[in-house]
């Protein structure tokens, strides 16, 4: 079989260009073996062999990012690579960021995409789930740890082997894939429940995802002067869906200007796939309370409705989605000066 | 405003009203039409409220 094409994507520094003061240096490709790519070819060169390095100053990628990409995807096209890695980027957030591009146009162009970085680059969120991101330390003084990794990930995946997050040690893609195993569901959760109730070690084959605490918002000290917001996950929307809002798995979030309306009742319905929609159909203040705001608004209680609703569909809607969701949500809230909001989730 | 009270901590959530039901969280379409928006008001009036306490963790306004 011929071995598969692989190019590396560097950052000024790990390309041998230069420090922080070599940060705005331009996308160049070398048809070289630079840096990390080095130990990575010796330990991969039975499957793959590497054509090539860009390398990129980190700035010059997060204040040219399309300009970078552009690059990036005529190397690619031009000398057509089976994968692409970037990085290892360890903690490093503008080099995370810049590999996180490099995976993404790989990815488009139908290339494998691998990279190693550690689980708080922020990098890491914008390219996981399309890439093998090898779990590294957070700093490039364990670079003799990450590029084994990286290797046997290059190796496996030029070979079409199976990787798995626990056996091949990368950042888990958070895909889910129809696996045939030897017992049924019941034997398996009876068996880990005896484990657990004997003491004895178990692997819950559905870890709970772990979620960030936030820092609470200071007291509104005003209600009278307060702007407040409706928002809702119930998947409200006006009448008939205008804008076609998913009943599941929402790939949107939608708005509406609700300042003519008293309540909701009669002009809005509720296209969520995830509970009996009857009664929010009937009235969906029940679930988008803007009847009883508006009273109170109208007695003074709370200075003003922002005029804007709100809504998407909470329902097996992914995470990333939700958090995109709510920070694009939050922010045209911010920026409209709002005060507080009323999220009302199904 | 969530029924399920330990999904919206367990997303950060800081301040929590415990609502009525997953289908209507502020209704309770077996009350009369009265008791309900009696029902509906004491709740939105708890979660503005709740808007301007002062709160330094996660808490529920029951």
């Amino acid at each position: 079989m011929a071995k598969k094409r692989v190019i590396f994507y560097l950052n000024q520094f790990f390309g041998g260009i230069g420090g922080e003061d070599k940060a705005d240096y331009a996308p160049e490709y070398r048809e070289e073996v630079v840096g990390p790519g080095v130990g990575v070819a010796a330990a991969t060169a039975d499957n793959a062999e590497i054509i090539g390095t860009i390398i990129c100053g980190d700035n010059f990628f997060g204040q040219n990012e399309e300009e970078a990409k552009a690059f990036i995807a005529e190397t690619i096209k031009a000398n057509k690579p089976d994968i692409l890695v970037a990085g290892p980027a360890f903690n490093a957030g503008r080099y995370g960021f810049a590999c996180a591009g490099a995976c993404q146009v790989a990815h488009e162009l139908g290339v494998i995409p691998v990279s190693g970085m550690y689980v708080e680059n922020p990098g890491l969120e914008h390219c996981r789930s399309f890439s093998w991101v090898a779990e590294t330390a957070d700093a490039a003084a364990k670079m003799r740890k990450a590029l084994p990794i990286m290797a046997n990930l290059v190796n496996k995946l030029a070979l079409g082997e199976e990787v798995t997050p626990e056996g091949d040690k990368y950042h888990a893609q958070g895909r889910r894939e129809c696996i045939l195993v030897d017992e049924l569901g019941s034997t398996r959760a009876v068996n880990m429940l005896l484990a657990r109730l004997n003491d004895e070690p178990f692997e819950t084959e559905l870890p709970m995802p772990t979620f960030d605490e936030v820092e609470p918002a200071a007291a509104i000290k005003d209600l009278s002067k307060a702007t407040i917001a409706l928002v809702t996950t119930g998947g409200v929307v006006p009448n008939g869906n205008p804008d076609r809002l998913q009943s599941a798995s929402a790939q949107q979030w939608n708005k509406y200007d609700i300042s003519a309306l008293d309540e909701l009742k009669g002009e809005y319905f509720t296209v969520h796939g995830g509970f009996d929609p009857v009664y929010c159909n009937e009235k969906a203040d029940r679930v988008v309370p803007l009847d009883i705001l508006r009273e109170l608004e109208k007695e003074g209680k709370i200075g003003k409705v922002h005029e804007i609703f709100y809504t998407t569909t909470g329902t097996g809607t992914a995470v990333a989605n939700s958090e995109k969701f709510g920070i694009e949500i939050g922010k045209e809230l911010a920026d409209a000066g709002v005060d507080g909001v009323l999220l009302t989730s199904t | 405003m969530a029924t399920i009270t330990t999904i919206s901590q367990s997303v950060g959530a800081n301040r929590i009203v415990p609502t009525v039901a997953i289908p209507y969280p502020v209704g309770n379409p077996t009350l009369s039409a009265e008791d309900e928006h009696a029902m509906r008001r004491e709740m939105v009036e708890r979660a503005v409220n709740g808007l301007a306490t002062e709160i330094t963790e996660s808490t529920q306004f029951e």
